[in-house]
């Protein structure tokens, strides 16, 4: 699995990097930004809850 | 399905203005302890939205499901802004100001307008930034609760503590000189009691922005590393604009935080387990959802929410407090639970309006209830909770005074 951020929908809440810290960050601007695309089995848990959370819709799991 | 509407092809439709038998009154009283209104449970229970009856004479669809409040503020047919007809407002007289009133007020803006204030003021707002001001923050509360101490051993923990600290951390941020705070707290004050008048609101206004146009000015010629600053240094707003979101950004993290920080003190003295535990800053904002009321929409299309037709033109109040107490999402709801999974609440919204400052507010209220029973661990409430002043009259739920001793 391979976690995708689209940073044009991003509006900064952070809810990803408060969630799943080892995936996520944010950039100078606030955007979001991953910084493991391919994390291990024991995070994706903490993803998924992502995926919802955003109030963007701006993360996706892509199964490549 | 409720008397009044016709289902057609699965979509319930309103048979027009003629029938009353399921419109309610809104807002409604809100109780103090439990909380909030225990009719919010019928309302959810009903198929589709609730019609409602304003002060204003206008009507509403009140939104109390979890799933239907979600979907209302992320359909882009569904706007933020009081410019469209219909728009509604929950005061007798007004509520979210008009953005030509107040440019800058950047919540009732829809994207792509909405995006350049927000692009601007997210960085300050990361949740890096918030970790950096952690010390900061905890200065102001260490030095509240040095004043708390040296006065006695009782005081009015709302002003002396849960009103203060926000408005010493909010004010530093943007740059607002806090010896002014008796000033654009008596302003912020009349714009956020329902039963304020159009004309007090509009002083209100007036005043708040001639203060922060003139402020303003002086950080032109002197910047500093306040928000003010940084949003003259963006370019991306006018200086009309840069008051109006100052305005904003003053009157979000004051009252929603102080109102929180107080009702959450009283949940604390009655719950003593939960102390220190911190899960209990997210249960704490789920469970008050202070700014029930505050995301206000309008239908700008024909648009279906939980197989209910909202006609375009017509008002939508989401009630952050209602879903955030649907039995559906969150087990046992009307319970005080920290041990639950809360982080999906909707008390900062959801969509691109979600609240900008909300690790501001989670850092705050942690760091305030964690020094507060660490440092006065006798402290308790000096009236029955039955007797606190509850605010019924507020824009935002909250408390006007809060008296302890220890």
């Amino acid at each position: 699995m391979r976690v995708v951020a689209n940073p044009r929908g991003c509006i900064g809440a952070g809810q990803c990097v408060i969630t799943a810290p080892a995936v996520f960050d944010q950039d100078e601007d606030g955007i979001v930004v991953v910084v493991d695309e391919r994390p291990a089995e024991a995070q994706l848990e903490d993803v998924r809850a992502v995926l919802d959370l955003c109030p963007s819709q701006s993360i996706s799991l892509a199964g490549d | 399905m409720a008397a009044g509407e016709t289902r057609v092809r699965g979509i319930h439709h309103r048979e027009g203005m003629s029938n009353t038998a399921q419109l309610v009154d809104f807002p409604l009283r809100r109780p103090g302890q439990p909380y909030p209104p225990k009719q919010y449970a019928d309302f959810r229970s009903r198929e589709g939205l609730v019609w409602s009856h304003m002060p204003t004479g206008a009507k509403v669809w009140l939104v109390t499901k979890y799933d239907d409040v979600r979907a209302v503020l992320t359909d882009p047919r569904i706007s933020s802004s009081p410019r469209h007809e219909g728009f509604p407002s929950v005061g007798r007289t007004g509520g979210v100001p008009n953005p030509d009133q107040v440019p800058g007020w950047f919540v009732a803006l829809d994207p792509p307008d909405h995006d350049r204030f927000r692009k601007a003021l997210i960085p300050e707002f990361t949740v890096r930034r918030i970790r950096e001001m952690r010390p900061s923050i905890q200065e102001v509360v260490d030095h509240r609760v040095d004043g708390l101490l040296a006065a006695g051993s009782e005081a009015d923990l709302v002003h002396d503590f849960t009103a203060a600290v926000p408005s010493l951390v909010i004010s530093a941020l943007l740059g607002v000189p806090h010896v002014d705070r008796d000033f654009f707290e008596a302003r912020i004050r009349l714009l956020v009691t329902m039963s304020s008048t159009h004309d007090q609101r509009d002083q209100a206004t007036r005043e708040i922005l001639r203060y922060l146009s003139r402020l303003i000015l002086v950080k032109q010629k002197r910047p500093g590393d306040d928000l003010i600053s940084v949003m003259l240094a963006s370019g991306a707003m006018s200086l009309q604009e840069i008051s109006g979101a100052s305005m904003l950004l003053l009157i979000a993290g004051q009252e929603t935080t102080a109102n929180n920080m107080a009702l959450g003190m009283v949940t604390l003295l009655l719950n003593p387990q939960w102390i220190g535990d911190e899960r209990a800053v997210e249960e704490l904002l789920r469970y008050y959802s202070v700014a029930d009321m505050v995301a206000l929409r309008v239908a700008t299309d024909d648009v279906e929410i939980g197989g209910q037709l909202i006609r375009k033109g017509e008002g939508i109040v989401p009630l952050v407090a209602a879903a955030n107490h649907d039995s559906s999402t969150f087990e046992r709801a009307d319970e005080f639970d920290p041990g639950r999974s809360a982080r999906h609440h909707v008390a900062f919204g959801y969509g691109v309006h979600q609240c900008l400052g909300q690790h501001l507010v989670r850092a705050e209220l942690d760091i305030a209830y964690r020094t507060i029973f660490e440092r006065i661990p006798k402290l308790e409430l000096a009236v029955p909770v039955e007797e606190l002043a509850f605010k019924y009259d507020g824009v935002v739920f909250g408390l006007d005074s809060l008296p302890v001793r220890w």
